[in-house]
C-alpha cells in the first residue's frame, strides 16, 4: 500500500532523528572520554585513559558537600512540589471553577521565563527580604519553575481521570480522605509518579537558578560551572559524566519501577 | 468547660461548610501562594528597582526614570544587547521549528512502537544541565579536541575555527532548546485526527496541500506554544555565549548579569530586566490568549 515517495519520507525521517540523536549524546561523550584521559590536558585522540581524575573526584571533600547540597535541594523540592503540584493539577484539570483559565495561564509563565532573570529577581527578592542566599533560597527557586512543570505533567493524568469515579465512591459513604487515598491517588499514580522524577531530575541539574540563588552555597552545576570559567581540571568532565550517569540511573529506575507497578496492577 | 469548648468548635465547623470557595480555588491556592510570593513578589521588586536612584540600593525611597534614560541613551550601546539576543531567539526559533518538525512527526506517525524510547532520548538531556553539554561541545571543537584531533590523525589540516564565534552561540543554542521546541509540536502533531488526513487523501490533496491545509493550522497550537517556548528561553540565554561563545556576543541576560554582580547596579539591571520582561511576557500572554490548554493537553 505504501507508495514510493511515504518510503523515502520514512527513510529520511529516520534517518534525521538519528542524526540530531548522535549530535545531543555527542558532547556527552566527549566530557566522558576527557574525564578519562590521563593526564591534565585533553587532547584527543585520547593517548592514555585513566580513572585518576574519577578516583580524585570521589575523594574530594569539596565534592561530597556539593553532591550533598544538590541531594538535599532535589529531595526537598521533590517532596513539596509533589505535593503543591497535585493539588494545583486537580485545579488545573479537575475541578471546573471560575478563575480556571485564567490560573491555567499563570501557572504557565514561570516555564514561558528566561531562568536567569527568574534567579536575579529572586536575588533581589531574597535581599529586600533581609534573607541571606543559602540552599534553602535555592529550594524556593527551583520550586517556582518546578512546581509548574510538575503541574502540567500531573495534569495530563488528570484529564484522563473520570471524576464519576469519586463521586460513586462519596455517593456510597466514603469519607473525603478515604476517597483521596483509596480512588484518587490510585489513579493518578503514575502521573505523580513521573512528576517526582521530573522534579528530581530538574532540580538536580539546574544551573541558572542555582548559580544566582543558592549564595555561598553550592550546587554540582554551579561548581561545575565556575571551574569552566575558569581553573579547568579533569574532574570537571569526570563530575559531569558521574552526574550526568547517576541521572540516567535514577530515570532507568523509575521508569522500571513505573513499568513493574503497571504490570502487577493488570495482573491483579 | 466541656460546653464551652463545644459551642466554640461548632461555628467554624459550619462557616467551613457554608463558605464558597469552590473546591478549585482551594486547591490552586497553595500554588498560587507560591507563585505570589515566589514569582510575582520578586517581579514588582525588580520593578520597583527599576525606578529607583541609579547605583544605589534606595528602593521604594526613590523614584526616577534615570535607568530608562540611559538604556534609551544613544551614546550606551547596550541596546546591541537586547538586538543580538532578540535576533538568535527568532534564528533558533525559525531554525529549531525546521529541525524538530520531522522528528516530532515521526514520532507521532512512523517510530510505531520505538516511540516512547525516543521521546525518553529526547527528554533526557533535559536533566542534564546546560553548561555540562555545553562544555561537551567545547571538547569537541576546541584546538586538539575531538573534531580537530581526528582531522588530523585522519591525515587533513585539523578542524575548522568555529569556538568563541556568534555560530557556536547560536548553534549552542539550537542544541539546548531542541527539547523545548519538540515536545510542544509533538504534542500539537497528535492532535491531528488521522482520519482527516485519509480523508483528504481519497479526495485527492496533494501531499504538500495535506500538509499545508490540514496538518498544518491543526498542529498549529502546540507549533506555537513551542515556538514561544524557544523564544523567550533564547532571549534570556547566557550560558551559551560564555560558554562556546567565549563572549563574541554579549547577550541581555548578561548585561542584566553584570549590571547586578560586577557593576553593583541594581537598578540599572532591574530596568534591563523590566524590559525584557514586558517584551517576553507580552509575547507569551498574547500568545496564551489564543490558546485553550484543554484541548492541548487532552481533555476529552
Amino acid at each position: 500500500m505504501e507508495t514510493r515517495s511515504q518510503i523515502r519520507a520514512r527513510f529520511f525521517v529516520r534517518i534525521w532523528t538519528a542524526f540530531v540523536l548522535v549530535a545531543i549524546y555527542l558532547p556527552i561523550l566527549c566530557g566522558a572520554l576527557a574525564g578519562l584521559t590521563k593526564g591534565r590536558y585533553f587532547a584527543f585522540p585520547v593517548k592514555m585513559f585513566s580513572g585518576e581524575w574519577w578516583g580524585k573526584t570521589l575523594e574530594s571533600f569539596e565534592i561530597q558537600t556539593l553532591v550533598q547540597n544538590s541531594l538535599l535541594i532535589a529531595f526537598i523540592v521533590t517532596l513539596v512540589s509533589v505535593f503543591l503540584a497535585f493539588f494545583g493539577a486537580l485545579a488545573f484539570a479537575r475541578y471546573d471553577w471560575k478563575g480556571r483559565r485564567l490560573y491555567q495561564k499563570a501557572i504557565l509563565l514561570p516555564v514561558f521565563f528566561p531562568q536567569p532573570v527568574l534567579g536575579l529577581a529572586l536575588l533581589l527578592w531574597f535581599n529586600a527580604l533581609g534573607i541571606n542566599p543559602s540552599w534553602q533560597t535555592a529550594v524556593v527557586a527551583h520550586l517556582v519553575w518546578i512546581v509548574p512543570v510538575v503541574t502540567l505533567v500531573i495534569a495530563i493524568q488528570v484529564y484522563s481521570f473520570d471524576p464519576t469515579l469519586e463521586e460513586a465512591a462519596r455517593d456510597l459513604g466514603a469519607s473525603r480522605w478515604f476517597i483521596l487515598r483509596e480512588v484518587t491517588l490510585p489513579i493518578l499514580w503514575p502521573g505523580i509518579w513521573s512528576g517526582a522524577l521530573f522534579a528530581f531530575l530538574l532540580s538536580w541539574g539546574n544551573f541558572p537558578l542555582s548559580l544566582y540563588t543558592a549564595g555561598v552555597d553550592s550546587t554540582i552545576p554551579k561548581w561545575l560551572y565556575s571551574k569552566m570559567v575558569a581553573g579547568y581540571t579533569p574532574m570537571v568532565p569526570a563530575l559531569g559524566t558521574m552526574s550526568t550517569l547517576s541521572a540516567a540511573a535514577l530515570l532507568l529506575t523509575g521508569g522500571l519501577i513505573g513499568i513493574l507497578v503497571r504490570r502487577r496492577r493488570e495482573q491483579a | 468547660m466541656a460546653v464551652a469548648l463545644d459551642t466554640s468548635a461548632a461555628p467554624p465547623a459550619k462557616t467551613a461548610e457554608t463558605m464558597s470557595i469552590s473546591p478549585g480555588l482551594r486547591s490552586a491556592s497553595p500554588v498560587l501562594i507560591l507563585l505570589g510570593l515566589g514569582f510575582l513578589a520578586p517581579l514588582i521588586t525588580v520593578a520597583a528597582y527599576a525606578f529607583a536612584a541609579p547605583k544605589s540600593f534606595d528602593v521604594f525611597r526613590s523614584f526616577t526614570l534615570e535607568n530608562f534614560a540611559a538604556i534609551f541613551d544613544p551614546q550606551n550601546t547596550v541596546w546591541t544587547s537586547f538586538v543580538w539576543s532578540l535576533i538568535f531567539a527568532f534564528l533558533t526559533v525559525v531554525l529549531l521549528a525546521v529541525i524538530a518538525y520531522p522528528i516530532a512527526y515521526g514520532m507521532n506517525r512512523m517510530f510505531g512502537k520505538w516511540a516512547g524510547f525516543v521521546s525518553v532520548l529526547f527528554v533526557f538531556p533535559l536533566f542534564v544541565s546546560e553548561n555540562v553539554r555545553l562544555y561537551g561541545w567545547v571538547l569537541f571543537f576546541i584546538k586538539n579536541g575531538v573534531l580537530d584531533g581526528a582531522l588530523k590523525w585522519l591525515g587533513f589540516a585539523g578542524g575548522p575555527e568555529v569556538l568563541y564565534t556568534p555560530g557556536a552561540i547560536l548553534f549552542g543554542m539550537l542544541y539546548v532548546y531542541l527539547p523545548f521546541m519538540l515536545f510542544p509540536m509533538s504534542l500539537g502533531i497528535a492532535m491531528i485526527p488521522r482520519d482527516l488526513v485519509d480523508a483528504a487523501r481519497d479526495l485527492g490533496a496533494s501531499r504538500l496541500m495535506i500538509w499545508r491545509e490540514v496538518e498544518l493550522p491543526l498542529a498549529m497550537p502546540g507549533i506555537l506554544i513551542g515556538m514561544l517556548l524557544t523564544f523567550v528561553l533564547g532571549a534570556g540565554a547566557v550560558a551559551e555565549s560564555k560558554i562556546l561563545g567565549g563572549q563574541s556576543i554579549i547577550t541581555i541576560a548578561q548585561d542584566i548579569e553584570v549590571a547586578f554582580t560586577y557593576a553593583q547596579n541594581w537598578p540599572l539591571g532591574s530596568a534591563l530586566a523590566l524590559i525584557l520582561v514586558a517584551i517576553v511576557s507580552g509575547l507569551a500572554l498574547y500568545v496564551l490568549s489564543k490558546l485553550d490548554l484543554d484541548r492541548i493537553l487532552g481533555r476529552r
